[in-house]
């Protein structure tokens, strides 16, 4: 199953290799991996989608929790949360297309934020099954170039993680 | 406090020095020059210099493994620090506390591929507990303080500190950390009562129980409360590879090792067993085998673990207890005392004598050979003649099999050797580390000629430090262990695993400024053990080259993916 797991790092160089290391070494999977620090600059704060039984979902939090500049770990399944992935499109809207992609990024509730004579560079937000439905929605044909930021997610209410 | 303006290497120097470093195992090189400059005159630690820094790191780590202390070693950039890697890895699969200091170009050289510079932190990320590169002179205190901290405590492991060579030329102020706090890293330390009363009307309730006990009861110092509780419940009680002299082996509860090389007892008793008590254990491959196979019988596991990631990684644990296992086992015996009334222990007879049957069967036993040494009979005498009573190492083979089973640990850290790793060359500088900690005590290297060649330049460090230690060189002329792989799983076909061109160790030895003895006939064997003991050669290293039995394979044995009751016994063969 598909897990979002949070947490909190010392904000320390190669702290990030330590993390992405430990996924390589013991063979997990890591869909996506995001980074940054909080408002807190010597904590860093990272978002992992990674999937597995729960057995394995199991290991990589205790694994996480091992490493020596981890703060904080949180399954962000075992409760209410949110989660958003940031995508960028570039997608063909010559003559022919335009209008149609401006109607698709529309119901996506997507904002087109450039314009060429031929394209369109279309900015997304949502869950990262919302925005792969909307790649899946276009002509395959039509997609320029893609990039995703990965997905961040926080506890919904009073699921927080802090120091 | 007043203050004190002194180097980055002198600041190194003088932090392991509040750390009570006896010994710094090490070599020279250019990143490190100005640490050895300091070290040169300072007189508080022994820095021992080896004959490659791999030899370094080993040493350190038997001398972690022997006390209980933290090992020191010390190796400079580039192929300094390549090379202790090995010794690295070897100390963290099995959980010893050591730190390594390793020097680094100079901070504005770093990323330049300058001479001997490579990614030390990175190459070595995978295979330490912490590691550290340290930018700023006023961080090498603290960063010393945390290394020793975080090897020292939780599960134990090595912590490497990489240093640049310009801020050990720098001065600042020395203040060396009385504690250390770091909210990222809080070991538990106290195992939850609420599982420990639960485990313990397990215990209380078991028919068929064992006590399976690992490197963790060792290195946590937990032989006196693992006995003590062991004796109270009267239970059967098996060791890994990494546990033996956790419990005395002379005791009749002990059913001897378990696993690939296990007894045929122990490894029916935790196939068979409807309570398994694991101390500080981690069901390994080599120690349960197939674990679908393990668990076919259903039995009830109690995990007791420093190491929260060792529960239920590779066996679903119905009550693990996470902390310190002497913590964990003196609440258990004080919990057990207040029960002591409700364990009938008379359920227990079935099984006992059920167990009494298995071991009957005599597993070890072997055919002596009027005219060819056999390597089983090499290590009892060795056994008799030390009166059990010596630090064994050991390299990675057949022999390190024949010395966990033939010679029976009565006390724990007299048996060292690397059993997660299986790093041959071990050997010769565990000795050197076992016998610098404890300069009087017997120290053997059991070894084979393919091993011992693996860290043979130590003879040299030997001579100079004057380390007695007697190494016990099974020479088979072959590879064994992967010989007996070959003849067993690969049809005879024994690719690159005859020894060819072994050189005369005899020579080898007395070229170094040793003693040397070849023995090739079964009744010399002792006789050439005891005057190598005696004190005639009490301060000289003994090499002994025994010429054994080419053909001896190790039994029993479970063929790798196997259940641990299918082993191959030797009367099958």
């Amino acid at each position: 199953m598909r897990h979002i797991i949070s947490l909190l790092m010392e904000n320390e160089s190669g702290a990030l290799s330590r993390v992405s290391g430990l996924f390589s070494a013991r063979g997990y999977n890591i869909e996506s991996l995001t980074v940054a620090p909080t408002e807190d600059a010597s904590l860093s704060r990272m978002t992992i989608v990674t999937s597995g039984s729960d057995e394995v979902i199991e290991q990589i939090i205790k694994q996480l929790n091992k490493l020596i500049d981890v703060v904080r770990v949180l399954d962000l399944n075992d409760g209410k949360y949110i989660e958003r992935e940031l995508m960028l499109v570039k997608v063909k809207a010559g003559d022919k297309h335009r209008d149609e992609m401006k109607r698709i990024s529309d119901i996506f509730r997507g904002r087109i934020i450039d314009v060429s004579d031929n394209t369109f560079t279309i900015e997304l937000t949502g869950s990262s099954s919302k925005l792969d439905a909307y790649l899946e929605s276009l002509d395959g044909d039509a997609i320029i170039e893609t990039v995703r930021t990965g997905a961040s997610g926080i506890g919904r209410g009073d699921r927080i993680l802090k120091v | 406090m007043k203050s004190e303006i002194i180097t980055g290497a002198e600041i190194v120097i003088r932090s392991l020095q509040e750390e009570g470093t006896e010994f710094v195992f090490g070599y020279p090189g250019g990143a490190v020059l100005n640490i050895y400059d300091a070290i040169f005159s300072q007189t508080k630690f022994k820095h021992v210099l080896v004959r490659h820094e791999q030899a370094a790191v080993h040493a350190a780590d038997a001398y972690a493994r022997a006390t209980g202390k933290v090992g020191v070693a010390l190796v400079t950039s580039g192929p300094g620090a390549t090379n202790a890697v090995t010794g690295i890895a070897t100390a963290h699969m099995d959980s010893v506390p050591m730190v390594i200091i390793s020097g680094q170009v100079p901070t504005h050289a770093i990323g330049q591929d300058a001479f001997q510079e490579c990614d030390t932190v990175g190459i070595t990320r995978p295979c330490v507990k912490h590691n550290f590169l340290v930018k700023d002179i006023n961080k090498i205190a603290s960063t010393i303080k945390k290394a020793f901290y975080i090897a020292a405590t939780g599960r134990p492991g090595p912590v490497l500190v990489d240093i640049p060579k310009d801020i050990t030329a720098e001065s600042a102020e020395f203040l060396y950390p009385k504690e250390i706090h770091m909210r990222s890293y809080n070991p538990v330390t106290k195992g939850h009562l609420g599982q420990i009363k639960k485990a313990l009307d397990i215990l209380i309730n078991a028919k068929k129980p064992v006590v399976y006990s690992g490197g963790g009861a060792v290195l946590g110092n937990a032989s006196a409360p693992l006995t003590k509780l062991v004796n109270l419940l009267n239970f059967p009680i098996t060791s890994t590879l990494m546990g033996l002299g956790g419990f005395p082996a002379s005791d009749e509860k002990f059913l001897g090792m378990l696993g690939m090389h296990g007894t045929y007892e122990a490894n029916m008793a935790m196939q068979d067993c409807d309570v398994l008590l694991a101390v500080g254990a981690r069901f390994d491959d080599r120690v349960i085998g197939n674990p679908d196979h393990f668990l076919s019988k259903p039995k009830k596991i109690i995990h007791i673990d420093i190491d929260p990631a060792s529960i239920s990684k590779r066996v679903q644990i119905d009550i693990p207890i996470v902390g310190d296992v002497v913590s964990i086992l003196n609440d258990l015996i004080e919990v057990y005392e207040e029960q002591k009334n409700n364990h009938d222990k008379n359920q227990l007879e079935p099984w006992l004598k059920q167990i009494k049957t298995w071991k009957s069967k005599n597993c070890l036993a072997f055919e002596d050979d009027k005219k060819v040494i056999k390597p089983q009979r090499v290590i009892q005498t060795l056994h008799e003649v030390t009166k059990g009573d010596a630090f064994i190492t050991s390299d990675v083979g057949q022999h390190q099999m024949w010395a966990a089973q033939y010679y029976p640990f009565d006390k724990p850290r007299r048996w060292i050797n690397s059993g997660g790793l299986g790093t041959m060359g071990v050997g010769l500088p565990y000795a050197m580390g076992c016998q610098l900690a404890f300069p009087d005590a017997q120290v053997a290297c059991v070894t084979g000629e393919a091993s011992i060649q693996m860290c043979i330049q130590e003879l040299s460090t030997c001579k100079q430090f004057h380390l007695p230690v007697k190494i016990v060189n099974l020479n088979n002329r072959y590879m064994g262990m992967v010989r007996q792989w070959q003849e067993f799983f690969y049809g005879n076909r024994y690719a690159e695993s005859y020894m060819d061109a072994l050189p005369d160790f005899v020579k080898l030895a007395e070229s170094y400024g040793h003693v040397g003895f070849k023995i090739e006939k079964p009744e010399d064997i002792k006789p050439v053990l005891e005057e190598a003991f005696s004190p005639k050669l009490k301060e000289s290293l003994v090499f002994l080259d025994f010429i054994t039995d080419q053909t001896e394979n190790v039994f029993p044995m479970v063929p790798n993916g196997k259940g641990l009751s299918e082993m191959i016994l030797a009367e099958d063969l």
